[in-house]
């Protein structure tokens, strides 16, 4: 009753009080060119004709190149010898060791050249992203020179730079001679390295479950805090916890203190832990790069926290520490991570660039192994695959900081 | 005269006289206020004060007054103590030109002029209009003669003999040409209704984003050939190219994508509602401000464009660095290759460190009247 006064207060003429329903298209050619839903169809149907006949058409010429070339198929060749050699590797291998094998090892020197990178960039860009911002101007404009020379200029060239003064470091005989435990030459630096090195692996190991620990003291006295309102003042506990475990370790396991040196002998060093010159010039090119990019991020990352918050702190009493790890970091943090990750795995990417100075990373040895082996496709399909696990990894848990790191609102 | 006469104040004021201000001009206020305000500051100072003396001296010493500047003896270079920029002077014509025959250089720098010219040109906001765009046509057309010759009396230079700057240059316009349409497509089609359509875009974007530039190269020199008939044989300096233009497409086309989610839905339905269809809709009411959104974005990508040519040298193209590696196999002068480097890192240190500065005058440029 009500809709039909409304209706009639509205319209003049009773008689059109209800429009009639739109009449059927009749089921012509002009009658679904005019359907939205038809002509979508259409497209899409259209779209996936081209591409998959594209893609036929492609595949067969392949098989045409690949049988005339006489390039074999099949993932079989992964199990075959691989008979070359590998400059540098972090497990066993020899040339009659496997292609799978020798995939093995380019993907752990490319995840050891990365992870070293990351470590040093994040270092590097944090100190200088901070420098960046300092009222000192000399501070700040050393790294504003830093980060516009290194962000303006190739990556690549940088790195075959840095390769190019290592090769020209003097001779073995003469290497710059760091207290006899470090020994840097164009053969790369040797450094000193424990005799038992296992003990120090486990004093690493509970370092690291202590640094879990004491990250946990932490939490479970904020909470209480929070809960009952009394303070518990644990930062010595927690010192005491970082470093008396791993010493209480090293002392349980012997306390070694012997060191093998690296010596002279003949015409290059024995002893001690070596680093190629080119992982040194690759370490140098990635991090060193990546780490202007990283200052600017956090600069910006910095400088994204209200001003207002910073005052609200202050005017609750919050000290200097309080103030940086409770309301600048977390703050900073949420606009800090997502652009510094896509700088690892394009730090982690181009590391592929190594393949210009010889460094045996995933790249260079997929070359050699589609040289050898001939097996052009699926070689290039391992290569993609690995390298889009590590994108992709990266991407999934960046989803899960981001939506655990969100602003919550209520 | 009705003026009230001014009242003086019978109060005097006798506190003690305070001390003037401290003085907040000049150096030593100056001098204060930027290096010596606090005490880790002062420190910092001084530390930073100390590195610089101790290195400066050195590297000016190295770099110059040690440095042998002109020479065509590389043994005069290894009794200096200093650099070697001779090296630069002896090798410039093949690091800059590559293998291009060395009495048609002069086509070369016309080249670099074009591109160069017309960059500085396209920086002015009032020169951008269709005509420009326009411009760039001819002007590829006229680089493409300069550099392949054949025409007008120009001696015949194929792409193998290309190399150098001129082919970093036009890898670079190439690419950002080439690569600004396919992403704007790629965008669209990521945020089309059609399954298909978006599905297939967000593959093409996040496969190519995935995996390194060399290997997108890698791929395209190798892997493209097997892929088209065999008569169809298409050149290396092309189908190293058509990599540039995927890889950067696919970067390019998430930023335009940020753009055109930035654009108010209003505008989106206000186009509907005037009746436009898509494509009248996306040309004339989204793409214009979506595009002026992410120009700055857009530019940084750009300059990323640049500095990767030099990735074609790693599949055996001579661009820049591939020319200066080339040169530098003389083995008289192979040891001089970090001052070499050194040359072309400032060279590339000046295309990008302009381009970045120019990027930052747009981004103020366009941010004003925005509100949204």
């Amino acid at each position: 009753m009500t809709e039909a006064i409304i209706s009639r207060a509205y319209t003049s003429t009773p008689e059109s009080d209800r429009r009639a329903p739109p009449k059927r298209l009749p089921l012509t050619f002009d009658g679904l060119w005019h359907n939205v839903g038809f002509r979508s169809l259409l497209y899409q149907i259209l779209i996936i004709g081209a591409v998959v006949s594209t893609a036929f058409y492609m595949i067969g010429n392949a098989q045409v190149a690949m049988e005339r070339l006489g390039i074999s198929t099949g993932f079989g060749f992964l199990t075959e010898e691989a008979g070359f050699a590998i400059g540098e590797s972090l497990i066993s291998y020899d040339s009659s060791d496997t292609y799978i094998r020798a995939y093995l090892v380019a993907i752990l020197n490319t995840l050891k050249v990365s992870a070293v990178s990351v470590i040093g960039a994040t270092v590097l860009g944090v100190l200088i992203g901070i420098a960046r911002l300092s009222s000192n101007y000399l501070i700040s404009k050393i790294a504003s020179i830093y980060i516009e020379i290194f962000r303006n200029t190739p990556q690549l060239v940088q790195i075959i730079f840095w390769y190019t003064l290592v090769t020209r470091l003097p001779h073995p005989k003469q290497a710059w001679n760091f207290f006899d435990w470090v020994f840097i030459s164009n053969r790369g630096l040797i450094m000193a390295w424990p005799a038992d090195s296992a003990v120090y692996a486990w004093v690493g190991l509970t370092f690291v479950i202590a640094c879990g620990g004491a990250f946990g003291v932490v939490r479970w006295t904020d909470a209480r805090r929070r809960r009952t309102g009394q303070t518990i003042r644990a930062l010595w506990w927690n010192v005491g916890l970082v470093i008396g475990i791993p010493l209480l370790t090293w002392f349980a396991l012997g306390a070694p203190t012997e060191m093998v040196l690296p010596i002279f002998k003949g015409f290059n060093f024995t002893g001690g832990i070596a680093l190629s010159p080119e992982f040194l010039a690759l370490l140098l090119g990635l991090s060193l790069y990546i780490a202007a990019f990283i200052a600017e991020i956090v600069r910006s990352g910095i400088q994204a926290v209200n001003r207002g918050q910073i005052e609200a702190a202050r005017s609750v009493g919050l000290g200097r520490a309080d103030l940086y790890m409770k309301v600048i970091l977390p703050q900073a943090l949420r606009v800090i991570v997502p652009p510094a990750t896509a700088q690892y795995v394009s730090l982690t990417k181009n590391s592929s660039l190594g393949v210009a100075i010889g460094y045996p990373e995933l790249f260079n040895i997929n070359n050699t192994i589609t040289t050898t082996s001939g097996n052009t496709i699926e070689c290039i399909s391992i290569m993609m695959a690995v390298y889009l696990s590590i994108a992709f990894t990266t991407a999934v848990i960046m989803n899960v900081y981001n939506k655990a790191v969100q602003i919550k609102e209520r | 005269m009705g003026r009230p006469q001014t009242v003086s104040s019978a109060i005097v004021v006798s506190a003690p006289r305070r001390p003037p201000p401290v003085r907040e001009t000049g150096i030593v206020a100056w001098l204060r206020s930027n290096f010596f305000n606090n005490i880790h500051n002062s420190v910092l100072t001084l530390l930073a004060a100390w590195a610089l003396l101790v290195t400066l001296p050195g590297f000016i010493s190295w770099a110059v007054t040690e440095a042998v500047w002109l020479t065509d003896d590389p043994k005069v270079c290894r009794t200096a103590a200093g650099a070697c920029w001779a090296v630069i002077a002896e090798k410039h014509r093949v690091m800059l030109f590559g293998t291009f025959p060395y009495d048609e250089h002069w086509r070369g720098v016309l080249v670099i002029a074009i591109v160069i010219g017309l960059s500085v040109v396209s920086g002015f906001k009032r020169f951008w209009s269709y005509w420009l765009f326009a411009a760039w046509l001819v002007a590829m057309g006229v680089i493409l003669v300069l550099q392949l010759g054949g025409v007008f009396g120009l001696r015949e230079t194929g792409t193998h003999e290309w190399g150098g700057l001129p082919l970093t240059l036009i890898m670079f316009v190439g690419t950002v040409v080439g690569g600004l349409p396919i992403a704007i497509f790629l965008a669209l089609g990521r945020r089309s209704n059609l399954p298909v359509i978006k599905s297939l875009c967000i593959g093409m974007i996040e496969i190519t984003r995935g995996v390194p530039l060399i290997t997108v190269l890698f791929m395209a020199s190798l892997m493209f050939p097997l892929f088209v008939p065999e008569e169809l044989n298409i050149d290396k300096v092309i189908r190293a190219q058509i990599g540039m233009i995927l890889f950067f497409g696919a970067y390019a086309a998430e930023i335009v994508r940020g753009g055109l989610q930035a654009i108010p839905r209003g505008q989106y339905e206000a186009a509907d509602a005037a009746g436009l269809t898509y494509w009248e809709k996306t040309r004339k009411i989204i793409l214009p401000q979506a595009l002026r959104i992410v120009i700055p974005a857009l530019m940084n990508d750009i300059i990323r464009a640049f500095k990767n040519t030099t990735f074609v040298s790693i599949i055996g193209l001579f661009d820049v660095l591939g020319a200066t590696a080339t040169a530098l196999e003389d083995p008289l002068w192979v040891l001089y290759a970090p001052e070499a480097y050194m040359f072309i890192f400032v060279l590339y240190f000046c295309f990008c460190f302009s381009m970045s500065k120019y990027s930052e005058h747009v981004e103020h440029d366009l941010a004003k009247g925005r509100n949204f």
